[in-house]
């Protein structure tokens, strides 16, 4: 039945997750984005406590499913694997949606390798994640001349028969994490590049790229508007070798345009959507509660029994940032319900993270301007949210691109029936 | 933990509801608003749903409980039928529901049994005043005690199905606090006047009522003495009409697009171009939106739980949802939307009215 209620799990998960960010988050955040280049040590060192034992239970998970054990402990009533990502994430980017974006974890590699690794593939390089020093895993997909266009991407894998290793050529762009997963850490990174440029998107494949391969590297580290906590990275590939076996999924260029692997690939971003939305949400969040405790400190309260001619102009911009938010939300959490139910939810996903960056967008921009000179002044959070908010409508799929996939998939149109 | 599956019994209600709105409601729609009146027999069997009765308990002769959620459910199908028709067949829940919740047990015993009956039993509520500066918490029409009798005296618009209605619940202004007092057709001082000219749901009758020094006995007042907490009735109202507008949207969000997907322009369907795809994604987004925010706030009723904030957001969020949704419908039809023969222009006309009709629907 129709239910909003927390489960106990995500109620004691939100505790923990507050706690997370106002003791480690909030208090260095003016500091990470002012130094834009410091990493917050203390937020990481704490988190890999528990990411690193989340992946080694789905690694655990992994073994006792091959090896035809069954769990000694059935997991009790349906799943709340991507709610409670959903809320956490939420609960992280509402502290520092930069500072979140350091999460020391396997990220979008480890939801590709995932998604399409082999049990071999995922057990060699997703182990790391579960033991040892912080690591951080990263994708590596936009170049550029490439990125809502990601099948125009140049960068190529060639088969060298004689080591039989696959050598990557070509420069990416914009990698999320980027530094720190290539060169500062025992990381890996997923790299997108075409086995066969004649073939467009059929002859793209992912290519697993650990940490300090030779031939590839960091050329830049990007200052940014704002997430400046998060290191994102230009990096080149020059003859960089990697094993054969580092491909995801198969290398074969099929026939018909029907690729399992690009597909496959493209098939996490249905997952990672609602979790951007979630993100995008938690700094709006911010943005909203801060927003409606500057005006109560003021006297202002919003009557919502007031009628219409009696509402102040701020009483209503307050309720339409609050209506378009909780419209967001309420998109996001139906997203992620679907993905813990195994309910194809590629509109809904697209959905949820079109609505969450136009509306986190509006609410972050109206409270800075609501907020007069102290809104627009770094001595608040304020500014800095909005300056935060901003990505969420650009990367992962820009907002054109979701509403792009939300008009195809209620038309039922392809990409040439609408472009 | 959360969830967005319905019940079993919730999805074959709701099945029930939209094949009645499909086959008959859609089939009548255009002929009723341009006559002004509903086929004879369209809400008799619309009656057969059970829908009223389903939110009284037995012991008032009913067969289920008050579930804002599942009222939420059938009025989006409802409306998505047709507005006129959704608002006339459920007319008799703006005495229901009062009652279920703020009536007392001689109050309950008295009135609740008729609507369990096989025959529809028209009865409404009085809410809307004839002003622009209308406040609900702040009415211009008055109830004053006077020994074992209440006094009321107002003027009252919009009022559904006044004129055959058995009882009228109208709400007046007591001492500034807004409560209930049950009228019964034909009391002195109570004036329907003529049916009213609207822009849409033009196949509802509604209704001016005066009241002019209308006296009522005191055991009328709902909810004897301790009265009602109005603003949880609100809260109720803005869930139903929040609904009825998704249905609404809905019904012209669907038309359009199939339209588009059909209507060549420059050697292809104008689904095809992205000014009109990124109408009906925007559209479909904000429908879905509206939807969960209305459940979202009828759950909370269910639950006991207030929801002022949330239903005030829900009603400003569905009001201009509506609105863009079906402004959107008539532009994708362009010149044929502004025709009288395609249903997208109707549904801009019913579309506007959610902005005013509070308290002409509830669930």
């Amino acid at each position: 039945m129709i239910d909003f209620s927390l489960s106990d799990r995500i109620k004691q998960q939100n505790v923990q997750m507050q706690m997370v960010a106002e003791g480690l988050m909030r208090p260095v955040s003016r500091e990470m984005d002012e130094k834009e280049h410091d990493k917050p040590w203390d937020f990481i060192n704490a988190t890999w406590q528990f990411t690193s034992a989340q992946t080694a239970r789905m690694l655990k998970k992994l073994d006792q499913q091959q090896s035809g054990e069954t769990t000694a402990k059935k997991e009790k009533g349906p799943s709340e694997y991507y709610m409670s990502l959903v809320y956490m994430i939420e609960w992280l980017s509402w502290g520092d949606a930069g500072i979140y974006l350091c999460l020391p974890m396997s990220a979008l590699a480890g939801s590709a390798i995932e998604a399409v690794g082999t049990p071999e593939q995922k057990k060699r390089f997703l182990s790391r994640f579960a033991e040892g020093e912080p690591k951080w895993g990263g994708m590596a997909i936009t170049e550029p001349h490439a990125g809502s266009d990601t099948s125009a991407i140049r960068t190529t894998a060639r088969l060298d028969p004689e080591t039989n290793e696959w050598v990557l050529n070509g420069e990416k762009i914009f990698v999320t994490s980027g530094l720190m997963a290539a060169e500062k850490s025992d990381g890996i990174l997923v790299v997108w590049a075409t086995v066969d440029p004649s073939a467009g998107r059929r002859g793209i494949k992912s290519f697993v790229v650990e940490a300090n391969t030779p031939g590839m590297k960091v050329t830049k580290v990007e200052h940014k508007l704002g997430i400046r906590a998060s290191d994102t990275a230009a990096i080149v590939f020059e003859d960089c070798r990697i094993p054969y076996d580092n491909i995801l999924g198969d290398p074969e260029v099929k026939t018909t345009e029907k690729t399992k692997g690009f597909k496959g690939a493209m098939k996490t971003f249905d997952a990672s959507r609602p979790l951007v939305a979630a993100s995008a949400l938690g700094v709006g969040r911010a943005a909203l509660e801060f927003t409606k405790d500057a005006l109560k400190k003021e006297g202002i309260e919003i009557r919502y029994t007031a009628p219409r001619h009696k509402l102040t102009a701020i009483e209503q911009d307050v309720m339409e940032m609050e209506a378009q938010y909780k419209a967001a939300w309420l998109l996001t959490l139906r997203a992620a319900w679907m993905m813990d139910q195994k309910l194809p939810n590629n509109l809904e996903a697209s959905m949820a993270k079109a609505k969450a960056g136009k509306a986190v967008t509006f609410v972050t921009q109206k409270a800075v301007e609501l907020l007069g000179t102290l809104g627009y002044s770094r001595d608040w959070l304020v500014e800095k949210w909005m300056r935060d908010a901003k990505i969420n409508d650009i990367f992962e799929g820009t907002g054109q691109i979701n509403h792009l996939i939300v008009a195809r998939r209620i038309l039922g149109y392809n990409r040439t029936q609408l472009k | 933990m959360i969830s967005f599956s319905l019940t079993e019994e919730q999805q074959m209600l709701i099945d029930a509801v939209h094949r009645y709105a499909e086959r008959e409601l859609r089939k009548s729609m255009r002929d009723a608003d341009e006559t002004g009146q509903l086929p004879a027999d369209l809400i008799a069997s619309g009656w057969e749903l059970g829908l009223t009765p389903s939110s009284i308990p037995e012991t008032y002769g009913g067969f289920g409980e008050h579930s804002a959620v599942t009222g939420a459910l059938y009025a989006e199908e409802l409306a998505w039928g047709d507005l006129s028709a959704a608002m006339n067949l459920l007319a008799p829940n703006l005495l229901v529901i009062p009652l279920l919740e703020y009536g007392t047990d001689s109050q309950k015993e008295s009135l609740l049994p008729q609507f369990c009956d096989m025959a529809f039993v028209p009865a409404t509520a009085a809410l809307l005043e004839p002003h622009i500066t209308f406040d609900p918490h702040n009415l211009r029409t008055t109830a004053e005690k006077q020994g074992d009798h209440y006094v009321l005296n107002g003027q009252k618009v919009y009022v559904p199905l006044a004129a055959d209605a058995t009882h009228i619940l109208v709400y007046a202004n007591e001492g500034d606090s807004t409560q209930a007092f049950i009228v019964e057709k034909d009391t002195a001082g109570l004036t329907i006047g003529e049916r009213e000219k609207n822009m849409g749901i033009k196949a509802l009758p509604t209704y001016k009522v005066s009241l002019e020094n209308c006296t009522i006995p005191a055991e009328n007042k709902l909810g004897g003495e301790a009265g009602i907490n109005f603003t949880r009735l609100l809260s109720y109202s803005y869930v139903a009409l929040g609904a009825m507008a998704v249905g609404v949207a809905k019904a012209s969000y669907e038309y359009a697009k199939e339209y588009a997907k059909e209507r060549e322009a420059f050697g292809e369907p104008i689904a095809s171009r992205q000014a009109i795809a990124f109408m009906l994604a925007e559209m479909a987004i904000d429908i879905d939106a509206a939807r969960l925010m209305v459940w979202e706030a009828a759950w909370k009723l269910d639950r006991g739980e207030d929801a002022t904030a949330e239903t005030a957001l829900v009603k400003k969020f569905t009001d201009e949802m509506v609105m863009t949704v079906t402004d959107g419908g008539v532009q994708v039809l362009g010149g044929h939307g502004y025709i009288r023969e395609h249903p997208v222009e109707l549904w801009f006309r019913n579309g506007r009215g959610f902005a005013t009709f509070t308290g002409m629907a509830m669930v």
